[in-house]
């Protein structure tokens, strides 16, 4: 087996740009300049290409219209323009908001920003696994509830919610449901008309397009303020210049993510279940954090007892392996991963995960690899632990 | 993220492991924080004569321990007292401002290690 020098697996984080992308951007950065709003003819190439690219992001998540595709500066304005937006739009029918306790923090801010001004936000209890408990969103769901927030899939676990249900359960009160799809977008197929979403998050890098840009898809019909004001672009929804080369990028990430989703998936997820199945099977005291099979096709994130994420993590590093870890100490802060703690692990046991993310340019011979040298790693850390069990030092 | 230093103590620790019939153990830190390290300290002379850790902990923790074991080791029992968390920071050529109080905790470990080792000399010195 040859052992790579450098081994990217932390997609979640950040996402090379496909090539066909970075093609397709440099007539927009290089030769084509003119603003879309503008008469010209300068401008009109340039609105040409961003309608373009609404089309197809469109036709990647089946919404009903592009318009109701609206640019923005990626997936935290996003969802900052889904949560505050709605919900400063329909207070005549409530003040009541409702997310997932394991949403990313650019939902879970903006909730808890909503709070200091007057709402009332819940926030639902997931399962070991991470899947929203149905039963308390139905409980909480009150005529006055505006806004469920759930994510499609989670970034941390991998864990995939049943969308469908929680549409149904929500529109039984006449609540919008809003979608991050940021983790799961490029992924699995999304059709937020089958799955019954008025808004979803989606982000360009996630798709292996540009950072710096994302959309919010808002189902036509649905009442939304905009957050950002200003020259009255995207349907006033979003003012602004649009971002052209980076909207181009966009929309050839979700073009090839619509013609090899499928095929890409199928090749993750067989690299995923290889790894997860060899770091369990040779490492003892590791589990699997999340849903053992609705989970995201490059999410493989494992946990390992008596030692911490980042010390892990450097002796990955030392090794060529780039991953990631829901530890505090990669974190600015001491708290441990919320979504971890939501999922019921222990402070000691939620320091202890490391997060891999696979990608397109990953190979079998990278995941054995990784699973040929994970042992050793977490032995030689834990022969350092003062909580290993004697019995497993030997 | 880290220094030179810092990486060169994580990847080779000095001083890894326990000292069975130790003098002095201290153990400070929390596995809910993330942290949590244990000093062993062999005492002959009013000198420390061999000094060992264990640590559970980031990159920092690690490397914190296995220098303050360096900078302790054979000195007298008032020398290693005087060592400060900076004294331990500034010898790994700095730590990251975020790593400073929460993973630092090796000199406060040797001083619970030097603690336990004069209450273990008085409760010797009442029992005779």
């Amino acid at each position: 087996m040859s052992t790579p020098k450098k081994i990217y697996m932390d997609h979640v984080a950040g996402k090379p740009v496909d090539p066909r992308v970075i093609e397709a951007m440099i007539p927009f950065i290089k030769d084509f300049y003119g603003n879309p709003s503008s008469i010209h003819s300068f401008g009109y190439e340039s609105k040409k290409a961003l309608e373009e690219a609404r089309a197809k992001i469109a036709k990647l998540i089946n919404a009903e219209s592009p318009e109701s595709i609206i640019f923005t500066s990626g997936a935290t304005e996003s969802n900052n323009m889904a949560i505050k937006g709605v919900a400063y739009r329909n207070i005549d029918k409530g003040k009541h908001v409702i997310a997932s306790s394991i949403e990313h923090m650019s939902v879970i801010n903006p909730c808890k920003y909503l709070k200091t001004k007057g709402f009332d936000v819940t926030f639902l209890p997931v399962d070991k696994y991470g899947l929203v408990d149905l039963n308390s969103l139905e409980r909480e769901l009150r005529e006055e509830t505006i806004l469920v927030s759930i994510q499609y899939a989670n970034n941390e676990i991998g864990t995939i919610q049943p969308i469908r249900e929680i549409s149904q359960i929500v529109h039984r009160k006449n609540a919008y449901l809003h979608v991050d799809a940021t983790a799961a977008n490029g992924q699995i197929p999304i059709d937020v008309q089958k799955d019954g979403i008025d808004l979803l998050t989606l982000s360009s890098n996630d798709m292996y397009g540009p950072k710096g840009v994302g959309a919010l898809y808002v189902r036509s019909g649905v009442r939304i303020e905009p957050i950002i004001h200003g020259g009255g672009q995207e349907r006033g929804l979003r003012s602004g210049t649009e971002n052209v080369p980076g909207i181009v990028g966009f929309g050839k990430a979700a073009e090839i993510a619509v013609n090899e989703m499928q095929a890409e998936s199928e090749r993750l997820s067989r690299l995923r279940d290889k790894l997860i199945k060899g770091l369990l099977e040779s490492i003892p005291y590791a589990f699997l954090n999340g849903h053992p099979t609705n989970r995201l096709p490059d999410n493989a994130a494992v946990r390992f007892n008596f030692i911490e994420g980042e010390s892990i993590l450097l002796s990955l590093d030392m090794m060529g392996v780039a991953a990631s870890s829901g530890s505090a100490c990669t974190a600015k802060t001491l708290e441990p991963s919320h979504v971890l703690l939501a999922i019921g692990l222990k402070h000691e046991e939620a320091h202890g995960s490391v997060l891999f993310t696979l990608g397109r340019q990953n190979t079998e011979d990278e995941v054995d690899y990784v699973i040929q040298i994970m042992p050793n790693i977490v032995k030689r850390l834990r022969a350092m632990s003062p909580l290993t069990p004697k019995e497993l030092l030997g | 993220m880290y220094s030179e230093k810092v990486m060169e103590h994580f990847r080779n620790p000095r001083n890894m492991g326990e000292i069975k019939d130790a003098d002095g153990v201290g153990t400070v830190g929390n596995p809910v924080c993330g942290d949590m390290m244990t000093i062993y300290i062999k005492v002959k002379d009013n000198r420390i004569e061999d000094i060992k850790f264990k640590t559970f902990g980031c990159g920092a923790a690690i490397a914190t321990s296995s220098m303050i074991t360096e900078l302790a080791k054979g000195k007298t029992l008032e020398e290693a007292l005087k060592i400060t968390r900076k004294d331990v920071a500034d010898a790994l050529e700095g730590l990251p401002p975020v790593k400073m109080h929460c993973s630092n905790l090796a000199a406060d470990a040797l001083k619970a290690a030097i603690e336990d080792y004069y209450k273990k000399q008085k409760g010797k010195v009442e029992k005779q």
